[in-house]
């Protein structure tokens, strides 16, 4: 199992100098302007960023699903242009082929690379026993809840052994109690693959309990207003969301994000939403927080 | 936070968590059940389908009782049902055909005009239709000739297959292909039209390339659109087919009743009616077991 999941080389994600527009009849829509980031090895970063405001952009960029209109992307120093097997990416809208039941899913992968029947079968039972889910390897998806179905979604991906894995609100439609499961098997992975994780999510606890740092967005055109490094100690665990380390910097990251939609929303409401803001962060100071 | 222990140790909870999946743990009882209560459940569990299959033997004998009364009594109101012969002449009739290598021998060559021409309809406008949906350029040629001869009935084509082919045999196949194509050939495109862009990209970064995706993505996603034209295409052909047979035809289930008007053998009109009817049903039974088949993801 450890040599088809060992990713040899490391995964480092650089953008740099980034932005992309969109062609569109009135004109060119900038998405994501100056934007750069980078993950490092084995590092899970988290963007977030109010809605509309790029993440599924710059995502996709690094999947290679789109072209920047500046800036490059680079993996491992290598220039990101088509997607390709290294990346594996998780949807939220699950995306597994209906057609196919989930030990045939979670095999796609391996078939493409050319790997003979039995041995991909094998492989993708011990993923997918690693996931709990190797009583339902025969099931076809409709018959599986949501969490359910991002499972076999991650586990899908990672089974060809990607150096990198991007996730675009992967829990999104989750209800809260199975995304509190999600999020620790997500952790369960990456700590055991050692592989670089970009989650994209508007939901700031899920980034906060996930990541070592987190982006966060500007409103539409999205650059990066702050990068905010996670120093809360792993495994970490639920309990772990009460502490006052934990609130400070989720306190710290609403505001900003806050500060963000308000933005996007017209400038009306952002006179009424900034007083609201300087009374919350009474006696914190931004800098303080962060 | 409803169980810190499980969170602690991430890695050992996992099949507690796949037990939390939507599968109910069903507990058998201690004793078997009686064959009442076994059957009490049963009705139970089938009392809709039960009772739609009574209702539609109730509705077919009441249909064949309205058809024997208005034939017997010879009404005539606005229609005429003097000459229309009775349920029991046509059995009677049936079963003097089935003893006919005659009345066996259209019925067989109409089966395999259908098979001929349907399956070449199948086999022309289900790639064509793939490939016209992958490929902008290949859909740019072929859409515009096709909309224009969409509209036009296959019956009226039978003048110029008559030109076109040699035999009358091959003119009747044709015919049967052309009403089948259509139908096949538009439905595959919806189907094309309707794949999920995400499911291409999933495709994609698990280092799916244009072959694969087309093998592993476009088809099976556009699979139940290909079987809804199959079956429009099936019941199509057999209109068209009938046509054919009627005008042109020499055999054939088709020229049977028309010839059984000519002969003024009117229980034969009947016999031949309700033959291609239960030809057409069968048919396209066939198909939808076909589908059952080859989409497993989608039976139940
Ligand atoms: N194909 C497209 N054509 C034009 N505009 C687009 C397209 N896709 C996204 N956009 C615009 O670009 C912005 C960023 O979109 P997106 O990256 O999906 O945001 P997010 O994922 O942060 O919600 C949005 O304002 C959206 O309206
Ligand atoms: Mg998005």
């Amino acid at each position: 199992m450890s040599e088809m999941l060992a990713s040899t080389s490391k995964g480092h994600i650089e953008v740099k100098n980034f932005s992309l527009a969109y062609e569109t009849i009135e004109g060119p829509v900038q998405a994501v302007t100056d934007t750069q980031i980078h993950v490092k090895p084995g590092e899970f970063v988290s963007i977030v960023g109010p809605s509309g405001c790029g993440k599924s952009t710059l995502l996709n960029a690094v999947a290679g699903f789109l072209k920047p209109t500046t800036g490059v992307v680079t993996v491992d120093g290598e220039f990101v242009n088509g997607p390709s097997a290294e990346r594996g990416m998780v949807f939220q809208q699950y995306s597994l082929f209906p057609w196919k039941t989930v030990r045939e899913n979670v095999e796609f992968g391996l078939k493409m690379r050319g790997m003979p029947r039995s041995q991909r079968e094998r492989a993708a039972r011990t993923l997918l026993g690693l996931a709990g889910l190797e009583a339902f390897e025969k099931h076809y998806p409709e018959k599986l809840s949501g969490g359910m179905k991002q499972r076999v979604g991650i586990v899908r991906a990672l089974a060809t052994g990607p150096k990198v894995l991007l996730l675009d609100e992967p829990f999104g439609a989750l209800d809260a109690q199975t995304r509190v499961i999600m999020q620790q098997i997500l952790t369960n992975m990456w700590q055991r693959l050692k592989i670089s994780v970009l989650f994209v999510t508007h939901d700031i606890d899920e980034a906060i309990f996930l990541s070592d740092r987190v982006y966060c967005m500007t409103a539409r055109p999205g650059s990066i207003k702050a990068e905010i490094p996670i120093p809360l100690e792993r495994p970490r665990q639920q309990s772990m969301m009460m502490s006052s380390e934990f609130l400070a910097l989720r306190r710290g990251l609403m505001s900003l994000i806050r500060e963000e939609s308000l933005k996007a929303m017209g400038g009306e409401i952002n006179d009424l939403g900034m007083q609201g803001l300087n009374i919350e962060l009474h006696g914190h100071s931004l800098v303080e927080v962060l | 936070m409803s169980s810190p222990a499980l969170l602690r140790h991430p890695e050992d909870n996992m099949p507690a968590i796949a037990e939390a999946g939507p599968v109910p743990a069903v507990t058998p009882p201690a004793t078997p059940p009686s064959f009442g209560t076994l059957a009490l459940r049963w009705y139970r569990l089938n009392q809709g389908r039960l009772r739609a299959t009574a209702i539609g033997i109730a509705s077919l004998i009441a249909f064949l009782l309205v058809w024997h009364l208005l034939t017997t009594y010879r009404v005539v109101f606005f229609v005429r049902f003097t000459n229309v012969p009775s349920p029991l002449t046509v059995y009677a009739s049936f079963t003097k055909a089935m003893h006919d290598p005659k009345f066996l021998m259209h019925i067989l060559l109409s089966c395999r005009r259908i098979f001929i021409g349907f399956s070449l309809a199948a086999i022309v406008g289900v790639p064509l239709g793939l490939i016209m949906g992958r490929f902008k350029l290949v859909h740019e040629i072929i859409f515009p000739v096709a909309e224009v001869l969409r509209p036009i009935p296959a019956i009226a084509w039978v003048p110029m297959a008559i030109m076109l082919w040699p035999t009358n045999e091959q003119s009747i196949v044709f015919i049967t292909f052309l009403g089948s194509f259509f139908p096949i050939l538009v439905n595959t495109l919806h189907g094309m039209s309707l794949v999920d862009p995400v499911l291409v990209r999933a495709a994609q970064c698990l280092g799916a390339r244009e072959r694969s995706i087309f093998r592993e993505v476009y088809f099976p996603a556009s699979l139940p659109h290909i079987f809804t034209g199959l079956t429009v295409g099936m019941g199509v052909a057999w209109v068209s087919l009938i046509a054919a047979e009627m005008i042109s035809g020499q055999y054939g289930i088709g020229y049977f009743t028309w010839e059984a008007y000519s002969l003024v053998q009117y229980a034969d009109i009947a016999l031949g009616m309700i033959a291609i009817g239960v030809l057409g049903l069968g048919s396209s039974l066939l198909i939808r077991g076909a589908g059952q088949l080859v989409m497993p993801w989608r039976s139940t």
